[in-house]
């Protein structure tokens, strides 16, 4: 963390950059401050040990960490195929594979209950060969989270394999190593920063996730209720318990960022 | 838009300071039969009042010419909330008295009229393919149910009609609102969902509705009432007037409400 001067250069900000920049800052940390500041402290207790709330935060933590999962094993090659693989129609593949950053979660919801429902193009064969039914179970929590949150992995694992330098990967090929092999021992090694920031983004994006898990897994304790739904519902009828929801949230995902910054993402940055 | 608009109302309230409306008098406040209307109305509604209100609005636009309807409609605990957080509205229709009392208790309205009614029936997909014949399915573990989230009112009135009828059911999901809960059975993913029988109505060919006997032991009165910020207070009297007309009440009995 060496801090150094640049002396030569103009000290302080430019008004026109500083101006909009604080208001930026105002924006974005007054709202949590609300949250802190309206927070119930003395019911903070009893809220937190109550059984509904361990039970939403655990399955938010699971799925999110499964959808991570899930989306590292599928995404990272789908990662290398958009950077490296010179098939024709790939700026294609990357708008329709982006797409579900654009769309609204719902929508993504409904479009997962018309494949994977029981109705579904794949889901009624699932449902009548192998008695499988994917909505409203633990399982679609993962895949509407994973559909959300797999494009900010791919965007950014992408932009890690554009940004390594190609000459290791052509010195592995000329010193007899094959695709497969330059990949995992030289690609992986050299991109795993950018893979690291991918999985944080992903993972709180997938934490964060309502619209789809809401329209396509529903909602009920332990099952499906994460905890951005937990915090939906619970705002209906008792704000309190809505802020407490909220302010757990904001301490496990700015921890988790915190940990995963110290370990992984000042790495990346250098 | 009814995740959007606390948001929106966030916003508004940061870049005006949160300062009070100060044009509350000043706007000319026309007699509701007196001059012309005009400007923008701004209606939040319970969900289930999603097709008649829709059409109640298009009919009030063609008399005023001059005037924009706006409808929010959510389930009537999310929009109770939104209207005790600031946002601007001008009437509130509420599925039930108690979301309409956390208005008035807030001081934001007085004087709520019922204007409806309306009972819960079963929904199922067309054809009934897991044969639904009352409230004891809802108990079947081997269907998927859906039920309404006990924090909304359609999920309040599910309770007390269960209770009454001695069942304990086995939902797999807990709606948000009653359209979502209609909306998985016309999708085909639940077998079957306790939902208002003006939903059932609404769906049209989808669905189908399978009478509940034990539902006349919670039937819900719907409430309107004229927001006291309301931006707009003219076209507010005016189009609860309409609601609660001769004109209103057909509309709301074609679509399976009762009406007083």
């Amino acid at each position: 963390m060496g801090t150094v001067r640049r002396r030569g250069r103009e000290p302080g900000v430019p008004v026109p950059l500083l101006v909009p920049a604080v208001l930026a800052v105002a924006f974005l940390v007054l709202p949590l401050a609300g949250l802190v500041i309206r927070a119930p402290w003395g019911e903070l207790g009893p809220q937190l040990t109550s059984p509904a709330v361990g039970q939403a935060l655990r399955l938010s933590l699971v799925s999110a960490t499964a959808a991570t999962g899930l989306s590292l094993v599928l995404g990272v090659p789908l990662a290398w195929v958009l950077a490296r693989s010179r098939a024709r129609g790939r700026s294609v593949l990357r708008a329709l594979v982006t797409v579900p950053l654009v769309l609204p979660p719902v929508v993504g919801g409904v479009a997962l209950f018309l494949v994977l429902g029981r109705q579904g193009i794949v889901g009624r064969w699932l449902d009548q060969a192998l008695d499988v039914t994917v909505p409203f179970t633990t399982t679609a929590v993962v895949i509407a989270e994973t559909f959300v949150a797999m494009p900010f992995l791919v965007i950014s694992v992408e932009g890690a394999l554009r940004a390594a330098d190609a000459r290791f990967e052509d010195a592995a090929a000329t010193l007899g190593a094959d695709r497969w092999t330059t990949f995992r021992r030289v690609t992986l090694p050299l991109v795993a920063p950018g893979i690291a920031a991918g999985a944080v983004l992903c993972w709180a994006r997938a934490l964060g996730e309502f619209g789809a898990t809401i329209t396509f897994a529903g909602n009920f304790p332990g099952t499906t209720q994460t905890m951005p739904l937990a915090v939906y519902l619970a705002l209906q009828q008792d704000p309190d318990a809505a802020i407490v929801l909220s302010l757990v949230l904001l301490v496990v995902s700015v921890a988790t960022l915190l940990l995963l910054r110290d370990r992984w993402l000042t790495r990346a940055v250098r | 838009m009814s995740r959007r608009a606390p948001v929106v109302t966030a916003l508004v309230l940061l870049l005006a300071g949160c300062g009070g409306s100060a044009d509350d008098g000043t706007a000319t406040a026309p007699g509701p039969s007196t001059a012309e209307l005009g400007g923008t109305l701004t209606v939040f509604a319970a969900a289930s009042l999603t097709d008649v209100f829709t059409d109640l609005g298009e009919r009030f636009e063609a008399d005023h010419p001059g005037l924009d309807v706006q409808f929010n409609f959510a389930g009537s605990s999310a929009l109770a909330a939104q209207l005790t957080q600031g946002a601007p509205a001008d009437v509130f229709a509420s599925a039930n008295e108690a979301q309409m009392t956390v208005v008035t208790d807030a001081g934001m309205a007085d004087e709520p009229q019922v204007f409806a009614a309306n009972v819960l029936q079963i929904a199922v997909p067309a054809g009934n393919p897991a044969g639904v014949t009352g409230l004891a399915d809802l108990a079947r573990e081997d269907l998927t149910i859906a039920v309404c989230a006990p924090q909304v009112p359609c999920g309040a009135a599910a309770e007390d009609v269960l209770t009454a009828a001695g069942v304990t059911a086995a939902p797999d999901t807990l709606e948000e609102d009653v359209r979502a809960a209609l909306t998985k059975v016309e999708l085909g993913e639940v077998d079957a969902a306790l939902v208002y029988t003006t939903d059932v109505t609404a769906a049209g060919d989808a669905v189908e509705g399978v009478d509940v006997p034990e539902a006349e032991r919670a039937v819900n009165d719907y409430p309107i009432a004229v927001l006291a910020d309301a931006p707009n207070p003219g076209a507010a009297d005016a189009f609860v007037e309409l609601v609660r007309s001769g004109e209103g009440r057909q509309a709301l009995a074609d679509a399976g409400f009762r009406t007083p």
